[in-house]
C-alpha cells in the first residue's frame, strides 16, 4: 500500500517536471523568436528606457515643467534650457519628460480597462451562444458604428476634460475589438475535446472559462492589448492636441503640439513642436513593433490588424 | 440573394436603434436642456406661455420613454432641432458641411486604395525581397505616425518653406473656384488621410495576396505556362481582392476620426470643424445631431460592404 502511494507521488512529481519544462521550453521559444525580430527588440528597449524616464522624471527633467520664467519667453535651445522655453517661458525639456507620464499612463489604464471588459463580454458571449451572444453582439455593433475618435471626443466634452477621465472614457469605449476577437477564439474552442471532457468531468462554467479557455486565447488578447496601448496614446494625443485632453498646465505631448497651428510658432520656433511630435510618434511606433514581435512570437498563424 | 439583402437589413435595425438610444441619452447626460433645442427658437425667451404650448406639443413634459418616440419622430422626418448657439435649424448646419467632409474621406479612400493594394501586392510578389521589408517597415511608421504631427510638418515643408502648396483653407478666397485650385487645397489633407489608412490595407492586401499565390490553381497556371505577371494579374489578383472588401469597408469610420483632425488643421469647413466647434461652445444639439449622422453613415457603408461582399463571393451567407 505505501509502495503504491510512493510509486505515485514519483509519477506525479514526473508529470509535474515534464509539465514544467514543457513550459519553460515553450516560454523560452516565445523568448528566442521574440529575440529574433530586431525592431521589437528595439522598441522594447525604447520603452523600458520611457518607463525610467517617466518614474524618474523630476530628475532627468533638470527643471520645474510649471514654472514660468518670463524673462525668458520662446528661447531657442541652449545649455540653460535644452529644448528651449515655451510662450510662457517654461522650460520644454521638462513638460517634455513629464509627459511621458501622462502618455504612459492613459495608455496602461485605458487598455487594461477595457481588455476587462472586453474579454468578459466575448467569453460570455462565445461560450453561451444563442440570446446572450446576439445581445452582447448587436451591443458591440452599436458602439462600432460610432467612429472612434469622435465618439470619445463627445463623451470627453460631456463629462469634463481630466487626465482620469479620458482614461475612463477611452477605456469604456474602446471594447468592441478585443471582445469579438475573444468570442471568435472562444467559439472555436468551445467544442474541442479537452472542454468537453472537462464539462463531462463536471467543471462549472466560470471553471472552465477561466481554465481551459482563456489561457488559449490569452495570445491573442496580449498582441492586441499591446496595439491597443499604442492606439490609446494617439488618441489621447489627439484630444490633447484638439484642446479637448489633458488640461493645462499638466504638460501632455498632444497639448505642447496645439500652439504650432499658429503660423508664427510652426515656421521659426520648431523646438516647440517637433520634439513632442517626434516623441509621441517614436513611442507609438515602438509598442507597434513590440506588438508585432509578440504577434510572431506567441502565434505566427494570427492575423491581427494593429489599426483601430 | 434578394433574401440575403433582406435579412442583413433586418440586422441593422435594432442597430440603429441602439444608436438612437445612445444619442438621446447623452442629451439627456448633456448640463443644461438641451432637450430644449428642439423648441423653434423664433418663439423667443419671453413669450413663458408659447414656450409651454411647445414644450406640450414636443412631449418635452412626458416622462423619458415617450419623449424618446417624440424625438426619434421628429428625428425621423428630418427633424434634429436648432443650435443652442446659432439657433439654426441642425439639420440645415451639417448638410451645409456633409459634403466637403465626403469630398475629403471618400479621395482618401480612393487614394489609399490605391496605394496600399498595389505596394501590398508587390510585396506579396517579391516576397522577402528590400521592396518588402522597406514596404512593411512603412506601413509602421505610416500607422504610428500622428495624424496633427504629419499635418504640422507637411505645412511647415511644403506650404511654408517650400511654398509649393496653400497652408490652409478649401480655395483661394475671392479667387475663382477651379478644378485646380480646390485640388491645390486638397493635396495636403488627402495626402495626410490617406496614409494613415493605406496602411492598413497595405497589410492585408500583402497577407491576402501571400494565401492566393500559395492555392493550387496558382500553381497550375504557372505549370501550364502562363507568365508570371499574367497569372498574377488574371488570377492571384481578383481573388485577393474579395477579402479586402471588408477592409475598406471599415475603413471609414477610422477615415472619419482622422478628418475631424485635420480638417481643423486644415481649416476645412466640414463635419469635423463642425464637431470641435460645438464641443468647445457646449453645443449639444448639434453635436448629438453630429453623432447620429455619423453613425448612421458608418452604418450605412458597412450594409454597403457586406451586400458588395456577398455579390463578389456567392459563398456569404447569414447563418
Amino acid at each position: 500500500m505505501k509502495q503504491k502511494t510512493e510509486e505515485q507521488s514519483i509519477e506525479n512529481k514526473l508529470n509535474s517536471l515534464a509539465g514544467q519544462s514543457a513550459r519553460s521550453n515553450r516560454w523560452k521559444r516565445i523568448l528566442e523568436r521574440f529575440v529574433q525580430y530586431r525592431p521589437a527588440v528595439f522598441g522594447l528597449v525604447f520603452i523600458i528606457l520611457l518607463i525610467l524616464v517617466a518614474v524618474f522624471a523630476p530628475w532627468v527633467a533638470r527643471k520645474d515643467p510649471f514654472y514660468q520664467d518670463y524673462t525668458s519667453l520662446k528661447q531657442p535651445p541652449s545649455a540653460e534650457h535644452w529644448l528651449g522655453t515655451d510662450a510662457l517661458g517654461r522650460d520644454v525639456w521638462a513638460r517634455l519628460v513629464f509627459a511621458t507620464r501622462v502618455s504612459l499612463s492613459v495608455g496602461l489604464v485605458a487598455v487594461a480597462i477595457y481588455t476587462v471588459i472586453g474579454t468578459t463580454l466575448g467569453a460570455i458571449s462565445g461560450y453561451y451562444g444563442g440570446l446572450v451572444d446576439s445581445i452582447i453582439m448587436r451591443l458591440t455593433d452599436i458602439v462600432m458604428t460610432f467612429p472612434a475618435l469622435i465618439i470619445i471626443i463627445t463623451v470627453v466634452a460631456l463629462v469634463g476634460p481630466s487626465l482620469y477621465n479620458i482614461m475612463v472614457v477611452i477605456g469604456l469605449l474602446s471594447w468592441p475589438g478585443i471582445s469579438r476577437l475573444v468570442r471568435g477564439q472562444i467559439l472555436s474552442l468551445r467544442e474541442k475535446e479537452f472542454v468537453i471532457s472537462a464539462r463531462a468531468k463536471g467543471g462549472s462554467d466560470v471553471y472552465i472559462i477561466f481554465n481551459h479557455l482563456l489561457p488559449n486565447v490569452l495570445g491573442p488578447i496580449t498582441v492586441a492589448a499591446t496595439f491597443g496601448i499604442a492606439s490609446a496614446i494617439l488618441t489621447e494625443a489627439s484630444l490633447s492636441f484638439l484642446g479637448l485632453g489633458v488640461p493645462p498646465p499638466q504638460p501632455s505631448w498632444g497639448q505642447m503640439l496645439t500652439d504650432a497651428q499658429k503660423l508664427t510658432i510652426l515656421s521659426s520656433m520648431p523646438w516647440l513642436w517637433v520634439p513632442p511630435g517626434i516623441m509621441v510618434s517614436l513611442t507609438v511606433l515602438c509598442v507597434n513593433f513590440v506588438g508585432d514581435g509578440l504577434r510572431d512570437a506567441l502565434d505566427p498563424r494570427t492575423l491581427l490588424s494593429g489599426d483601430r | 440573394m434578394i433574401n440575403y439583402i433582406f435579412r442583413r437589413l433586418l440586422i441593422s435595425i435594432p442597430v440603429l436603434i441602439g444608436i438612437t438610444v445612445i444619442v438621446f441619452g447623452m442629451l439627456q447626460i448633456a448640463p443644461g436642456d438641451p432637450v430644449a433645442g428642439m423648441i423653434d427658437p423664433t418663439i423667443g425667451n419671453f413669450d413663458a406661455e408659447r414656450i409651454d404650448k411647445e414644450r406640450e406639443k414636443l412631449g418635452l413634459n412626458q416622462p423619458l420613454p415617450v419623449q424618446y418616440v417624440f424625438w426619434v419622430g421628429r428625428v425621423v422626418r428630418g427633424d434634429l432641432g436648432y443650435s443652442l448657439i446659432t439657433q439654426q435649424p441642425v439639420r440645415e448646419m451639417i448638410s451645409e458641411r456633409l459634403w466637403p467632409t465626403l469630398k475629403l474621406t471618400i479621395s482618401a479612400l480612393i487614394v489609399s486604395t490605391i496605394v496600399g493594394i498595389s505596394i501590398g501586392i508587390l510585396s506579396a510578389v517579391k516576397q522577402y525581397s528590400l521592396i518588402d521589408y522597406t514596404a512593411t517597415f512603412l506601413s509602421f511608421v505610416a500607422v504610428s505616425l500622428p495624424g496633427f504631427f504629419l499635418a504640422l510638418a507637411m505645412i511647415y515643408l511644403f506650404a511654408l518653406k517650400l511654398n509649393w502648396l496653400p497652408t490652409s483653407g478649401m480655395g483661394t478666397l475671392g479667387g475663382q473656384s477651379s478644378f485646380w485650385d480646390s485640388f491645390q487645397y486638397m493635396v495636403m489633407p488627402v495626402a495626410i488621410l490617406g496614409v494613415g489608412s493605406a496602411a492598413p490595407l497595405l497589410r492585408y492586401a500583402r497577407s491576402s495576396m501571400l494565401e492566393i499565390l500559395n492555392q493550387d490553381f496558382m500553381v497550375l497556371a504557372r505549370a501550364k505556362g502562363v507568365r508570371e505577371w499574367a497569372s498574377i494579374i488574371l488570377h492571384a489578383f481578383p481573388n485577393a481582392l474579395i477579402p479586402l472588401i471588408t477592409v475598406i469597408g471599415l475603413r471609414l469610420p477610422i477615415l472619419f476620426a482622422g478628418s475631424v483632425i485635420v480638417e481643423q488643421i486644415f481649416h476645412w469647413q466640414g463635419l469635423g470643424t463642425l464637431n470641435i466647434w460645438a464641443v468647445l461652445n457646449q453645443d449639444y444639439t448639434v453635436l448629438m445631431g453630429l453623432e447620429l449622422i455619423y453613425a448612421i453613415l458608418v452604418l450605412g457603408a458597412n450594409l454597403l460592404t457586406d451586400i458588395a461582399y456577398a455579390v463578389v463571393d456567392p459563398r456569404i451567407k447569414l447563418d
